[in-house]
Protein backbone atom coordinates (compact mmCIF):
# COMPACT_ATOMS: atom_id res chain seq x y z
CA UNK A 1 0.00 0.00 0.00
CA UNK A 2 1.66 3.36 -0.72
CA UNK A 3 2.30 6.14 1.71
CA UNK A 4 0.18 8.58 0.08
CA UNK A 5 -3.02 6.37 0.65
CA UNK A 6 -2.55 5.00 3.94
CA UNK A 7 -2.99 8.62 5.76
CA UNK A 8 -6.55 8.45 4.75
CA UNK A 9 -7.14 4.26 4.66
CA UNK A 10 -6.41 3.77 8.42
CA UNK A 11 -8.25 6.63 9.82
CA UNK A 12 -11.18 5.44 7.70
CA UNK A 13 -11.00 1.95 8.96
CA UNK A 14 -11.00 2.68 12.38
CA UNK A 15 -13.90 4.93 11.97
CA UNK A 16 -15.92 1.78 10.48
CA UNK A 17 -14.50 -0.54 13.44
CA UNK A 18 -15.53 2.51 15.89
CA UNK A 19 -19.17 2.83 14.07
CA UNK A 20 -19.11 -0.93 13.88
CA UNK A 21 -18.50 -1.46 17.65
CA UNK A 22 -21.04 1.19 18.38
CA UNK A 23 -23.75 -0.10 16.53
CA UNK A 24 -22.94 -3.89 18.20
CA UNK A 25 -23.12 -2.19 21.81
CA UNK A 26 -26.59 -0.87 21.39
CA UNK A 27 -28.11 -3.58 19.34
CA UNK A 28 -26.53 -5.93 21.68
CA UNK A 29 -27.84 -4.61 24.93
CA UNK A 30 -30.87 -3.63 23.59
CA UNK A 31 -30.30 -0.13 24.47
CA UNK A 32 -32.67 2.41 24.35
CA UNK A 33 -32.15 5.48 22.16
CA UNK A 34 -32.85 7.93 24.52
CA UNK A 35 -29.91 6.68 26.22
CA UNK A 36 -27.49 5.75 23.31
CA UNK A 37 -28.78 6.23 19.99
CA UNK A 38 -27.31 3.98 17.12
CA UNK A 39 -25.10 5.16 14.92
CA UNK A 40 -28.63 4.71 11.92
CA UNK A 41 -30.63 6.68 13.96
CA UNK A 42 -28.25 9.56 14.53
CA UNK A 43 -27.81 9.58 10.52
CA UNK A 44 -31.28 9.19 10.27
CA UNK A 45 -31.93 11.84 12.44
CA UNK A 46 -29.81 13.90 10.82
CA UNK A 47 -31.76 13.68 7.45
CA UNK A 48 -35.21 14.17 9.25
CA UNK A 49 -33.95 17.05 11.06
CA UNK A 50 -31.74 18.62 7.88
CA UNK A 51 -33.38 21.84 7.53
CA UNK A 52 -33.90 23.07 11.32
CA UNK A 53 -29.81 21.80 12.08
CA UNK A 54 -28.72 23.32 8.94
CA UNK A 55 -30.23 26.77 9.45
CA UNK A 56 -28.51 26.29 12.94
CA UNK A 57 -25.42 25.42 11.62
CA UNK A 58 -25.11 28.41 9.99
CA UNK A 59 -25.63 30.91 12.41
CA UNK A 60 -22.77 29.18 14.41
CA UNK A 61 -20.32 28.98 11.54
CA UNK A 62 -21.11 32.80 10.82
CA UNK A 63 -20.58 33.38 14.64
CA UNK A 64 -17.66 31.24 14.36
CA UNK A 65 -16.33 33.20 11.14
CA UNK A 66 -16.36 36.36 12.54
CA UNK A 67 -15.04 35.73 16.05
CA UNK A 68 -12.28 34.28 13.82
CA UNK A 69 -11.89 37.20 11.90
CA UNK A 70 -11.94 39.58 14.79
CA UNK A 71 -9.41 37.48 16.20
CA UNK A 72 -7.02 37.76 13.15
CA UNK A 73 -6.95 41.19 12.87
CA UNK A 74 -6.99 41.73 17.01
CA UNK A 75 -4.40 39.33 17.65
CA UNK A 76 -2.26 40.31 14.47
CA UNK A 77 -3.00 44.54 15.26
CA UNK A 78 -2.02 43.55 18.82
CA UNK A 79 1.25 41.63 18.01
CA UNK A 80 2.31 44.72 15.64
CA UNK A 81 1.61 47.25 18.36
CA UNK A 82 3.61 45.01 21.45
CA UNK A 83 6.53 44.93 18.65
CA UNK A 84 6.87 48.68 17.70
CA UNK A 85 6.64 49.62 21.41
CA UNK A 86 7.32 48.04 24.59
CA UNK A 87 5.89 50.71 26.98
CA UNK A 88 2.62 49.37 25.51
CA UNK A 89 3.54 45.59 25.71
CA UNK A 90 4.01 45.73 29.01
CA UNK A 91 1.18 48.23 29.78
CA UNK A 92 -1.31 45.38 27.75
CA UNK A 93 0.35 41.71 28.17
CA UNK A 94 -0.63 40.82 31.36
CA UNK A 95 -4.12 41.65 30.26
CA UNK A 96 -4.43 39.30 27.43
CA UNK A 97 -2.88 36.28 29.26
CA UNK A 98 -5.22 37.00 32.35
CA UNK A 99 -8.19 37.34 29.56
CA UNK A 100 -6.79 33.47 28.02
CA UNK A 101 -6.09 31.76 31.37
CA UNK A 102 -10.25 32.63 32.86
CA UNK A 103 -11.81 29.65 31.84
CA UNK A 104 -14.40 31.17 29.02
CA UNK A 105 -17.16 28.83 30.43
CA UNK A 106 -16.97 31.18 33.91
CA UNK A 107 -16.97 34.50 31.74
CA UNK A 108 -19.58 33.79 29.10
CA UNK A 109 -22.72 34.08 31.40
CA UNK A 110 -21.37 37.60 32.91
CA UNK A 111 -20.99 38.95 29.26
CA UNK A 112 -24.85 37.67 28.41
CA UNK A 113 -25.38 40.19 31.54
CA UNK A 114 -23.78 43.11 30.01
CA UNK A 115 -24.27 42.63 26.41
CA UNK A 116 -27.13 41.92 23.60
CA UNK A 117 -26.78 37.71 23.22
CA UNK A 118 -25.46 37.67 19.67
CA UNK A 119 -22.68 40.36 20.84
CA UNK A 120 -22.15 37.88 24.01
CA UNK A 121 -21.37 35.06 21.58
CA UNK A 122 -19.35 37.05 19.26
CA UNK A 123 -17.60 38.50 22.21
CA UNK A 124 -17.10 34.61 23.76
CA UNK A 125 -15.71 33.34 20.33
CA UNK A 126 -13.14 36.55 19.89
CA UNK A 127 -11.79 35.84 23.64
CA UNK A 128 -10.94 32.49 23.09
CA UNK A 129 -9.79 32.57 19.90
CA UNK A 130 -7.02 36.27 19.97
CA UNK A 131 -4.30 34.94 22.00
CA UNK A 132 -3.13 31.94 20.01
CA UNK A 133 -2.74 34.42 17.06
CA UNK A 134 -1.11 37.08 19.34
CA UNK A 135 1.69 34.61 20.98
CA UNK A 136 2.05 33.17 17.97
CA UNK A 137 2.55 36.34 15.81
CA UNK A 138 4.23 38.01 18.69
CA UNK A 139 6.75 35.23 18.95
CA UNK A 140 6.79 35.47 15.15
CA UNK A 141 8.01 38.90 14.98
CA UNK A 142 10.44 38.86 17.93
CA UNK A 143 12.51 35.95 15.79
CA UNK A 144 13.29 38.18 13.03
CA UNK A 145 17.35 36.79 12.03
CA UNK A 146 19.32 39.12 13.60
CA UNK A 147 21.93 39.35 10.73
CA UNK A 148 18.51 40.52 7.97
CA UNK A 149 17.80 42.98 11.04
CA UNK A 150 21.55 43.92 10.41
CA UNK A 151 21.22 44.37 6.94
CA UNK A 152 18.39 46.27 6.99
CA UNK A 153 19.92 48.48 9.11
CA UNK A 154 22.88 48.98 7.26
CA UNK A 155 20.68 50.41 4.18
CA UNK A 156 18.64 52.38 6.46
CA UNK A 157 15.64 50.97 6.25
CA UNK A 158 12.43 52.75 7.67
CA UNK A 159 10.82 51.65 11.15
CA UNK A 160 7.85 51.03 8.41
CA UNK A 161 10.25 48.78 5.88
CA UNK A 162 11.43 46.74 8.45
CA UNK A 163 7.82 45.98 9.36
CA UNK A 164 6.69 45.06 6.18
CA UNK A 165 9.68 44.13 4.40
CA UNK A 166 11.17 41.40 7.36
CA UNK A 167 9.21 41.38 10.05
CA UNK A 168 5.67 40.25 8.86
CA UNK A 169 7.20 38.26 6.26
CA UNK A 170 9.52 36.53 8.60
CA UNK A 171 6.73 36.28 11.17
CA UNK A 172 3.70 34.58 8.68
CA UNK A 173 4.81 30.81 9.71
CA UNK A 174 4.08 31.53 13.79
CA UNK A 175 1.47 33.83 12.37
CA UNK A 176 -0.29 31.31 10.48
CA UNK A 177 -0.26 28.26 12.95
CA UNK A 178 -2.03 30.47 15.30
CA UNK A 179 -4.73 31.33 12.75
CA UNK A 180 -4.84 27.73 12.36
CA UNK A 181 -5.17 27.01 16.45
CA UNK A 182 -7.42 30.21 16.27
CA UNK A 183 -10.14 28.68 13.94
CA UNK A 184 -10.68 25.30 15.91
CA UNK A 185 -11.08 28.06 19.25
CA UNK A 186 -13.67 30.51 18.45
CA UNK A 187 -15.79 27.47 17.50
CA UNK A 188 -15.13 26.73 20.96
CA UNK A 189 -15.87 29.75 22.27
CA UNK A 190 -19.42 30.33 19.64
CA UNK A 191 -20.24 26.82 21.53
CA UNK A 192 -19.44 27.68 24.61
CA UNK A 193 -21.64 30.87 24.99
CA UNK A 194 -24.31 29.55 23.01
CA UNK A 195 -24.30 26.73 25.74
CA UNK A 196 -24.95 29.46 28.40
CA UNK A 197 -27.10 31.44 26.71
CA UNK A 198 -29.21 28.28 25.37
CA UNK A 199 -30.11 28.33 29.45
CA UNK A 200 -31.09 32.14 29.59
CA UNK A 201 -33.49 31.31 26.41
CA UNK A 202 -32.88 32.90 22.87
CA UNK A 203 -30.64 31.48 20.15
CA UNK A 204 -30.78 29.16 17.50
CA UNK A 205 -27.01 27.88 16.98
CA UNK A 206 -25.91 24.87 16.69
CA UNK A 207 -24.96 24.47 20.42
CA UNK A 208 -28.10 26.01 21.38
CA UNK A 209 -30.27 23.21 19.83
CA UNK A 210 -27.95 20.55 21.44
CA UNK A 211 -28.95 22.21 24.84
CA UNK A 212 -32.01 22.17 23.90
CA UNK A 213 -32.69 18.57 22.48
CA UNK A 214 -30.84 17.83 25.88
CA UNK A 215 -34.14 19.28 27.89
CA UNK A 216 -36.12 17.48 26.41
CA UNK A 217 -34.29 13.89 26.05
CA UNK A 218 -33.71 13.79 22.28
CA UNK A 219 -30.59 12.61 22.44
CA UNK A 220 -30.57 11.33 18.76
CA UNK A 221 -30.66 14.95 17.35
CA UNK A 222 -27.86 15.96 19.94
CA UNK A 223 -25.85 13.15 18.54
CA UNK A 224 -26.60 14.65 15.23
CA UNK A 225 -25.99 18.35 16.12
CA UNK A 226 -22.51 17.18 17.68
CA UNK A 227 -21.50 15.41 14.54
CA UNK A 228 -22.17 18.70 12.29
CA UNK A 229 -20.25 20.28 14.91
CA UNK A 230 -17.29 18.54 15.21
CA UNK A 231 -17.31 18.22 10.37
CA UNK A 232 -17.11 21.75 11.41
CA UNK A 233 -14.36 22.07 13.15
CA UNK A 234 -12.55 20.08 11.08
CA UNK A 235 -13.48 21.54 7.74
CA UNK A 236 -12.33 24.67 9.76
CA UNK A 237 -8.89 22.93 10.08
CA UNK A 238 -8.61 21.74 6.78
CA UNK A 239 -9.38 24.91 5.28
CA UNK A 240 -6.85 27.25 7.26
CA UNK A 241 -4.19 24.09 7.29
CA UNK A 242 -4.13 24.24 3.27
CA UNK A 243 -4.15 27.92 3.02
CA UNK A 244 -0.98 28.19 5.46
CA UNK A 245 0.53 25.28 3.08
CA UNK A 246 -0.23 26.98 0.31
CA UNK A 247 1.16 30.67 1.41
CA UNK A 248 4.27 28.74 2.88
CA UNK A 249 4.64 26.15 0.00
CA UNK A 250 7.64 27.77 -1.32
CA UNK A 251 10.16 28.85 1.02
CA UNK A 252 8.94 27.35 4.18
CA UNK A 253 10.45 24.33 5.62
CA UNK A 254 6.86 22.79 7.41
CA UNK A 255 4.94 23.18 4.12
CA UNK A 256 7.66 22.75 1.05
CA UNK A 257 8.01 19.17 -0.16
CA UNK A 258 11.10 16.97 1.01
CA UNK A 259 12.90 15.24 -1.63
CA UNK A 260 14.38 11.98 -0.78
CA UNK B 1 46.47 48.75 -7.06
CA UNK B 2 48.80 50.41 -4.28
CA UNK B 3 48.25 49.69 -0.81
CA UNK B 4 49.16 53.37 -0.12
CA UNK B 5 46.40 54.89 -1.77
CA UNK B 6 44.51 57.53 0.31
CA UNK B 7 42.39 56.40 3.38
CA UNK B 8 38.88 55.62 2.84
CA UNK B 9 38.20 55.11 6.38
CA UNK B 10 40.65 54.95 9.68
CA UNK B 11 40.22 53.69 13.27
CA UNK B 12 41.89 55.85 15.49
CA UNK B 13 42.48 54.09 18.97
CA UNK B 14 38.56 52.15 18.83
CA UNK B 15 37.69 50.72 22.05
CA UNK B 16 34.59 48.24 22.11
CA UNK B 17 33.41 46.54 25.50
CA UNK B 18 30.55 44.78 25.79
CA UNK B 19 27.19 45.48 27.69
CA UNK B 20 28.82 42.11 29.43
CA UNK B 21 32.00 43.57 30.65
CA UNK B 22 34.10 41.67 27.62
CA UNK B 23 37.21 43.93 26.03
CA UNK B 24 36.48 42.82 22.04
CA UNK B 25 38.59 45.71 20.79
CA UNK B 26 41.29 48.22 22.67
CA UNK B 27 43.33 50.95 20.97
CA UNK B 28 42.74 49.38 17.59
CA UNK B 29 44.06 51.53 14.59
CA UNK B 30 43.77 50.64 11.13
CA UNK B 31 43.82 52.51 7.46
CA UNK B 32 41.75 50.93 5.11
CA UNK B 33 43.43 52.51 1.63
CA UNK B 34 41.14 53.18 -1.45
CA UNK B 35 41.01 50.33 -3.65
CA UNK B 36 42.84 48.06 -1.80
CA UNK B 37 42.41 44.52 -0.56
CA UNK B 38 42.73 44.32 3.25
CA UNK B 39 42.39 41.11 5.28
CA UNK B 40 42.03 40.94 9.27
CA UNK B 41 43.51 37.87 10.06
CA UNK B 42 42.96 36.35 13.91
CA UNK B 43 42.04 33.48 16.05
CA UNK B 44 38.06 33.31 17.13
CA UNK B 45 36.86 35.75 19.34
CA UNK B 46 40.10 38.43 18.85
CA UNK B 47 37.47 41.31 18.07
CA UNK B 48 37.76 41.27 14.07
CA UNK B 49 34.36 41.19 13.70
CA UNK B 50 33.66 43.46 15.79
CA UNK B 51 35.84 46.13 13.85
CA UNK B 52 34.40 45.55 10.96
CA UNK B 53 30.82 46.28 12.52
CA UNK B 54 31.80 49.64 13.76
CA UNK B 55 33.05 50.09 10.06
CA UNK B 56 29.59 49.44 9.31
CA UNK B 57 27.98 51.52 11.73
CA UNK B 58 26.44 48.48 12.96
CA UNK B 59 28.08 48.58 16.71
CA UNK B 60 28.83 52.16 18.45
CA UNK B 61 32.95 52.28 19.48
CA UNK B 62 33.55 52.48 23.27
CA UNK B 63 36.25 54.71 22.42
CA UNK B 64 38.22 56.06 19.80
CA UNK B 65 36.65 57.26 16.43
CA UNK B 66 36.05 56.14 12.91
CA UNK B 67 37.71 58.67 10.40
CA UNK B 68 35.89 58.59 6.63
CA UNK B 69 38.20 61.09 4.83
CA UNK B 70 36.56 61.75 1.82
CA UNK B 71 33.03 61.17 3.43
CA UNK B 72 31.20 57.95 3.76
CA UNK B 73 30.93 56.44 0.71
CA UNK B 74 28.35 53.46 -0.05
CA UNK B 75 28.97 49.86 2.16
CA UNK B 76 28.12 46.77 1.37
CA UNK B 77 28.06 43.69 4.33
CA UNK B 78 28.40 39.87 3.30
CA UNK B 79 27.56 38.17 6.57
CA UNK B 80 29.07 34.67 7.66
CA UNK B 81 25.88 33.45 6.94
CA UNK B 82 24.52 33.99 3.61
CA UNK B 83 21.44 36.12 5.95
CA UNK B 84 19.21 35.93 2.62
CA UNK B 85 15.31 36.20 3.34
CA UNK B 86 13.74 32.82 2.27
CA UNK B 87 10.04 34.10 1.87
CA UNK B 88 11.82 36.08 -1.36
CA UNK B 89 13.24 34.91 -4.69
CA UNK B 90 17.09 34.95 -5.34
CA UNK B 91 16.54 38.22 -7.61
CA UNK B 92 14.10 40.04 -5.02
CA UNK B 93 16.48 39.57 -2.23
CA UNK B 94 19.69 40.87 -4.51
CA UNK B 95 17.39 43.96 -5.15
CA UNK B 96 16.85 44.52 -1.68
CA UNK B 97 19.00 47.19 -0.83
CA UNK B 98 17.62 49.10 -3.74
CA UNK B 99 13.84 48.83 -2.80
CA UNK B 100 15.04 50.12 0.41
CA UNK B 101 16.56 53.07 -1.04
CA UNK B 102 13.02 52.96 -3.05
CA UNK B 103 14.49 53.10 -6.25
CA UNK B 104 13.06 52.40 -9.39
CA UNK B 105 11.93 49.00 -9.39
CA UNK B 106 12.50 48.13 -13.04
CA UNK B 107 15.84 49.31 -12.44
CA UNK B 108 16.38 47.53 -9.49
CA UNK B 109 15.70 44.53 -11.35
CA UNK B 110 18.21 45.05 -14.00
CA UNK B 111 20.93 46.02 -11.69
CA UNK B 112 19.79 42.99 -9.78
CA UNK B 113 20.56 40.89 -13.06
CA UNK B 114 23.72 42.11 -13.24
CA UNK B 115 24.93 41.68 -9.68
CA UNK B 116 23.66 38.42 -10.11
CA UNK B 117 25.54 37.46 -13.67
CA UNK B 118 28.76 39.26 -12.24
CA UNK B 119 29.07 36.18 -10.00
CA UNK B 120 27.58 33.65 -12.12
CA UNK B 121 24.04 33.10 -10.38
CA UNK B 122 21.86 34.96 -13.18
CA UNK B 123 19.98 32.10 -14.22
CA UNK B 124 18.78 30.92 -10.54
CA UNK B 125 17.40 34.67 -10.39
CA UNK B 126 13.89 33.48 -10.10
CA UNK B 127 14.91 30.56 -7.33
CA UNK B 128 14.02 30.70 -3.72
CA UNK B 129 17.43 30.39 -1.65
CA UNK B 130 16.60 27.41 -0.13
CA UNK B 131 16.88 25.75 -3.54
CA UNK B 132 20.42 26.75 -3.45
CA UNK B 133 23.23 25.52 -2.42
CA UNK B 134 25.60 26.92 0.09
CA UNK B 135 27.88 28.25 -2.27
CA UNK B 136 25.01 29.40 -4.33
CA UNK B 137 23.43 31.13 -1.53
CA UNK B 138 27.36 32.91 -0.50
CA UNK B 139 27.36 34.04 -4.36
CA UNK B 140 23.59 35.42 -4.27
CA UNK B 141 24.83 37.30 -0.66
CA UNK B 142 28.02 39.00 -2.25
CA UNK B 143 25.40 39.67 -5.79
CA UNK B 144 23.32 41.57 -3.05
CA UNK B 145 26.08 43.56 -1.42
CA UNK B 146 27.54 44.51 -5.06
CA UNK B 147 24.23 45.40 -6.48
CA UNK B 148 24.92 49.34 -5.13
CA UNK B 149 28.53 49.55 -5.98
CA UNK B 150 29.19 50.19 -2.67
CA UNK B 151 32.84 52.30 -2.22
CA UNK B 152 33.80 49.87 0.26
CA UNK B 153 32.28 45.93 0.68
CA UNK B 154 32.94 44.38 4.11
CA UNK B 155 33.26 40.48 4.15
CA UNK B 156 32.75 38.57 7.71
CA UNK B 157 34.13 35.35 6.99
CA UNK B 158 31.72 34.67 4.19
CA UNK B 159 33.23 31.12 3.26
CA UNK B 160 34.09 29.54 6.33
CA UNK B 161 31.25 27.66 6.52
CA UNK B 162 31.80 26.55 2.32
CA UNK B 163 34.17 23.43 1.17
CA UNK B 164 37.61 23.51 0.35
CA UNK B 165 36.75 23.24 -3.46
CA UNK B 166 33.36 25.47 -3.52
CA UNK B 167 35.90 28.02 -1.21
CA UNK B 168 38.45 27.98 -3.63
CA UNK B 169 36.46 28.53 -6.46
CA UNK B 170 34.87 31.70 -5.01
CA UNK B 171 37.90 32.62 -3.49
CA UNK B 172 39.18 33.46 -7.13
CA UNK B 173 36.01 34.60 -8.43
CA UNK B 174 35.68 37.38 -5.64
CA UNK B 175 39.30 38.35 -6.80
CA UNK B 176 37.96 38.43 -10.35
CA UNK B 177 35.30 40.66 -9.40
CA UNK B 178 37.88 42.71 -7.00
CA UNK B 179 40.08 43.61 -10.10
CA UNK B 180 36.82 44.29 -12.39
CA UNK B 181 35.61 46.85 -10.20
CA UNK B 182 38.18 48.36 -8.04
CA UNK B 183 36.04 48.19 -4.99
CA UNK B 184 38.02 48.18 -1.69
CA UNK B 185 37.42 45.07 0.52
CA UNK B 186 37.67 44.37 3.86
CA UNK B 187 38.03 40.76 4.30
CA UNK B 188 37.56 38.79 7.93
CA UNK B 189 39.22 35.46 8.31
CA UNK B 190 40.65 33.35 10.52
CA UNK B 191 41.98 31.65 7.42
CA UNK B 192 46.11 31.95 7.28
CA UNK B 193 45.67 30.73 3.49
CA UNK B 194 42.60 32.45 2.71
CA UNK B 195 44.05 35.89 3.73
CA UNK B 196 47.27 34.72 1.74
CA UNK B 197 45.76 34.17 -1.33
CA UNK B 198 43.68 37.07 -1.24
CA UNK B 199 45.22 40.18 0.33
CA UNK B 200 47.53 42.84 -0.77
CA UNK B 201 47.81 43.17 3.03
CA UNK B 202 47.33 41.14 6.13
CA UNK B 203 46.33 42.52 9.58
CA UNK B 204 47.46 40.21 12.26
CA UNK B 205 45.12 41.20 15.06
CA UNK B 206 46.08 39.68 19.05
CA UNK B 207 42.92 38.20 21.04
CA UNK B 208 41.72 39.69 24.38
CA UNK B 209 41.25 41.95 24.08
CA UNK B 210 41.64 43.14 20.06
CA UNK B 211 44.46 45.29 18.63
CA UNK B 212 46.57 45.30 15.72
CA UNK B 213 49.95 42.98 16.25
CA UNK B 214 51.51 43.29 13.15
CA UNK B 215 50.86 43.77 9.39
CA UNK B 216 52.64 41.58 6.37
CA UNK B 217 52.37 42.82 2.91
CA UNK B 218 51.95 40.21 0.16
CA UNK B 219 53.06 42.13 -2.65
CA UNK B 220 52.67 38.93 -4.83
CA UNK B 221 51.02 40.11 -8.32
CA UNK B 222 47.26 39.50 -9.21
CA UNK B 223 45.87 38.32 -11.08
CA UNK B 224 46.44 35.05 -8.77
CA UNK B 225 45.80 31.59 -9.70
CA UNK B 226 46.07 28.13 -8.68
CA UNK B 227 49.35 28.60 -9.67
CA UNK B 228 50.04 30.93 -7.50
CA UNK B 229 48.25 28.99 -4.80
CA UNK B 230 50.79 25.70 -5.09
CA UNK B 231 53.78 28.26 -5.53
CA UNK B 232 56.89 28.65 -3.03
CA UNK B 233 56.37 32.24 -3.16
CA UNK B 234 52.76 31.37 -1.93
CA UNK B 235 53.97 28.74 1.12
CA UNK B 236 56.57 31.83 2.18
CA UNK B 237 53.91 34.55 2.44
CA UNK B 238 51.69 31.64 4.54
CA UNK B 239 54.89 30.90 6.71
CA UNK B 240 55.49 34.11 7.56
CA UNK B 241 51.46 35.13 8.22
CA UNK B 242 51.14 32.10 10.15
CA UNK B 243 54.14 32.36 12.23
CA UNK B 244 52.65 36.31 13.36
CA UNK B 245 49.43 34.99 13.95
CA UNK B 246 51.46 32.10 15.99
CA UNK B 247 53.53 34.78 17.88
CA UNK B 248 49.80 37.24 18.23
CA UNK B 249 47.78 34.29 20.08
CA UNK B 250 50.45 33.80 22.53
CA UNK B 251 51.09 37.45 22.77
CA UNK B 252 46.93 37.99 23.55
CA UNK B 253 47.06 35.16 25.69
CA UNK B 254 49.89 36.84 28.49
CA UNK B 255 48.13 39.59 28.77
Amino acid sequence: MSDRLLPILLPVLVLAIGVLIWALVVWGFAIPPFVLPGPRLVLATLVADAGLLWNSLLVTLLITFEGFLLAALGGIGLAILFNQSRLVEYSLYPYAVILQVTPIVAIAPLLLIYLPQPLAVLACAWIVAFFPVLANTTLGLNSVDHNLLALFELYKATQWQVLWNLKLPSALPQMLAGLRIAGGLSLIGAVVAEIAAGSAGAGSGLAYRIAESGYRLNIPRMFAALLLLSLAGVAIFFVLSTLSDFALRRWHESAARREL
Amino acid sequence: MSASGPSIVSLRGVGKTFDNGTVALNGFELDVHTGEFVSLLGSSGCGKSTALRIIAGLSAASRGAVEWPTGAGRIGFVFQEPTLMPWARVAANVALPLKLARADATASQAAAMQALKRVGLAEFAGAFPRELSGGMKMRASIARALVTEPHLLLMDEPFAALDEITRFKLNNDLLAVWQELHRTVVFVTHSVFESVYLSQRIVVMTPRPGRVFTEVVVDAPYPRDERFRTSAEYAGFCRRVAEALYKATAAGGMS
